[in-house]
């Protein structure tokens, strides 16, 4: 593998930049692993490099249905942050947050993580109310946050239209300074690269097609399009399709499939250097290194496992960004596109054992699973190597929509899940 | 863009309705004394397929009326469209009512 550094590139420049090794071994299955991961996108991806670097088990195959950040991964608008309502949450993504802090130094990969801060507005008295119980509870569970006013609003985002005469006046709004946004691509290409350095087989174009079972019914490896591949444990991160791998493996899961849109702008000069939020419309924005304004919104509200979205959707989103956003009201989009992305009913997570022994599961990340990418492979491999649930991760089993203790997030926080 | 046939108002676009999720769900009924997995079932747990889905859909902007649709989740063709209470048909994927 080559190391990547500033003398590397010139050495390497100086030699018209023919040395260069692709960024991971493409492998082929090897007949049986100790552990296999089905889904190649950040999570299992993350998944696999941990269980090699934290706990040594580097028999270890990614198994992907297409190839490497084609999935949601590739799909999603790129926003780190840890603005959550409850403890378990706050201490999840706070994990996830200060490990994408030191990511790129760790992996030898610029995942161009800028945190830029993530701004949300409030417009209205209740969105005020809203937004000071959510930065209190942000503040209780140890992630810091500040109140803004108006004008320290008007003043970090002069384009956003403040005026008490516009269709969403803005009255206040909080701030997490060190959510920002990632190349995303980066994040799963470093994960695979430094996953494949410490040996794990990544396989792409491989689909499951079952799985395979012992006499007493645990799960000893896949069926796949590439054939049989034997394991002593099989852990599935595959987002949206989550509840039909589970179908395979004879049990259902508590999430409904929806496609999530994103739109992409043409590129402009700089002109929005933090990620907005607004309480009143569910739409986000920023604007990437290249330029190009990425924008979001709310899910389509009916199951989907098409990767495009409606138009309905597409309306009120881009509707939102030219009532809120004027001088962005002329500006082109560029690409539009939609992820099938896996919503449980308290919009949190599951990360750990499921009904059937061998098989472990990471799903339930609905639409914010790129932020969590390092804690969720953190906590599946922990749970994988030693058969427990890590401590961060013991609230999200599946077993809770069972016990009753969910972790309702959709009804706590406002944020657009 | 769907086009939803509403029984009672006929063709119409989709931001009329509303999605209820999956039809035919059975309430547990307390004279069995339901266990803590059934009630799981019945609140949380979901077919969630990829192919054909049989859901619930309200006209919320039109007559306000539940009703059942037959769709499949990865082309979005509506095979199917029956009152709360009609037994529906045997429709497949692929196939036109």
């Amino acid at each position: 593998m080559n190391w990547y550094s500033g003398l590397n590139l010139i050495a390497q420049g100086l030699r018209g930049h023919r040395g260069w090794e692709p960024a991971w071994r493409s492998a082929t299955p090897k007949p049986r692993y100790d552990v296999i991961i089905v889904g190649g996108g950040g999570h299992g991806l993350a998944t696999a490099y941990y269980l090699a670097r934290n706990h040594g088990v580097t028999n270890v195959a990614v198994i992907e249905k297409g190839w490497i950040g084609g999935g949601n991964s590739g799909r999603n608008t790129t926003v780190i942050r840890s603005n959550y309502y409850y403890r378990e949450s706050a201490d999840l993504y706070e994990f996830s947050l200060k490990l994408y802090e030191r990511l790129a130094r760790e992996l030898n990969y610029n995942i161009m993580f800028s945190q830029r801060g993530m701004i949300v507005t409030a417009h209205s008295r209740h969105d005020m109310e809203l937004s000071a119980r959510w930065a209190g509870a942000m503040r209780r569970n140890g992630v810091d946050t500040d109140m803004l006013d108006v004008s320290e609003i008007a003043d970090r985002v002069p384009a956003l239209n403040v005026s008490p005469r516009a269709r969403f006046p803005v009255v206040g709004g909080f701030v997490q300074k060190r959510a920002g946004t990632a190349r995303h691509d980066a994040v799963v290409w470093g994960y695979a690269r430094a996953a494949s350095a410490l040996g794990v087989d990544i396989v792409e174009g491989c689909e499951v097609k079952g799985f395979v079972r012992s006499p007493s019914g645990s799960v000893v490896g896949i069926e796949t399009s590439m054939g049989r591949i034997v394991a002593d444990k099989v852990g599935m991160a595959v987002a949206g399709h989550s509840s039909v791998l589970a179908g395979m493996a004879g049990f259902r899961l508590p999430v409904t499939s929806y496609a999530l849109q994103a739109f992409v702008s043409e590129p402009l000069k700089p002109a929005l250097d933090t990620v907005v939020l607004s309480l009143a419309t569910g739409m986000y924005i920023s604007q990437s290194d290249k330029g190009g304004l990425v924008i979001g919104g709310g899910l389509d509200r009916y199951s989907s496992y098409a990767q495009r979205g409606n138009a309905p959707v597409i309306r009120d989103v881009v509707g939102s960004v030219a009532e809120q956003f004027p001088p962005f009201r002329r500006v082109r989009l560029l690409r539009h596109w939609a992820g099938i992305v896996d919503v449980v009913p308290d919009s949190s997570p599951v990360i750990g054992e499921t009904p059937v022994p061998g098989l472990y599961l990471n799903c339930g990340w609905g639409t914010g699973g790129f932020k969590a990418i390092p804690v969720g492979g953190w906590t599946l491999a922990h749970h994988i190597a030693t058969g427990t649930p890590h401590p961060v991760a013991r609230p999200f089993q599946l077993e809770r929509f069972k016990t009753g203790a969910l972790i309702d997030e959709a009804a706590a926080s406002g944020i657009a899940h | 863009m769907l086009l939803i046939t509403c029984p009672w108002c006929g063709p119409r676009d989709e931001i009329e309705f509303r999605w209820g999720g999956e039809s035919h769900i059975r309430r547990p009924t307390l004279q069995s004394s339901p266990q803590d997995e059934e009630w799981a079932d019945y609140l949380f747990y979901r077919k969630n397929p990829k192919g054909l889905h049989r859901e619930r859909w309200v006209h919320e902007a039109g007559c306000g009326q539940w009703f059942n649709i037959a769709r499949d989740t990865v082309s979005h063709e509506i095979v199917e469209v029956y009152r709360m209470g009609e037994a529906h048909g045997q429709a497949e994927r692929g196939k036109r009512p």
